[in-house]
């Protein structure tokens, strides 16, 4: 058990290194966004299940912790690349595509209005291939 | 295995806060705080694990809410609506 517990740490321990090297070598905000949040939340996570293994009498805390990352960091991922693009922060030009954009640009810029539409619907990836197709 | 990590979690700090320091514009700095943040707590779990108190998962908990809680305020109160 101590094995298994010691292991999930040295994952973690690589997944937040991982996740670091790529926030300080990405080019764009958003991209840094994906690197900073998906590995970091991959690597406290298993640090937090490592937690289960190697101090057995709080296995609960460490569940509620798991949990508690799994729920929030998405959230605040979202949430700043959502207010990044509103501001108008500019894609990297190493980018292929805009999904937001393509929808929103329609009428004139990026209306507030047609860029909610997109984020309730959540329609934005079909509406890029109907226009490349 | 566990210095090893230790090791990693310190390299990762110090590459956030390079991060942090040098980043153009204000959501890449609030990117860099909040994996941050979450590295911070990452460092309470391994500091309860290798001197088995259970009190430090209590106060990491609490970080990674409060860190949350400030990343959203933060990324909503600089939303700026462009046009």
């Amino acid at each position: 058990m101590t094995v298994v517990g010691e292991i999930l740490m040295l994952i973690g321990g690589i997944f937040l290194f991982l996740g670091s090297l790529g926030l300080v070598r990405m080019p764009d905000v958003y991209n840094r966004l994906q690197t900073g949040t998906k590995a970091s939340t991959l690597g406290a996570m298993s640090i937090g299940l490592s937690a289960i293994f190697l101090l057995p009498g709080a296995a609960g805390k460490a569940v509620l912790l798991v949990v508690f990352i799994v729920l929030a960091n998405p959230i605040a991922s979202n949430t700043i690349g959502r207010s990044a693009y509103l501001s108008g922060i500019k894609l990297s030009e190493k980018s292929v595509s805009d999904a937001w954009g393509v929808q929103a640009s329609g009428e004139a810029g990026m209306v507030e209005g047609a860029a909610a539409d997109a984020t309730i619907t959540g329609a934005a990836p079909e509406a890029t291939d109907n226009k490349g197709a | 295995m566990i210095t090893i990590s230790l090791i990693l979690i310190g390299l990762s700090a110090v590459l956030t806060v390079f991060r942090l320091i040098k980043g153009p514009s204000l959501f890449d700095r609030l990117v860099a705080s909040d994996t941050l943040s979450v590295i911070g707590m990452a460092f309470l779990l391994v500091l309860a694990e290798i001197v088995q108190t259970t009190s430090y998962m209590d106060v990491a908990l609490v970080y990674g809410i409060v860190g949350f809680l400030g990343t959203v305020t933060i990324a909503r109160f600089f939303m700026r609506v462009s046009k």
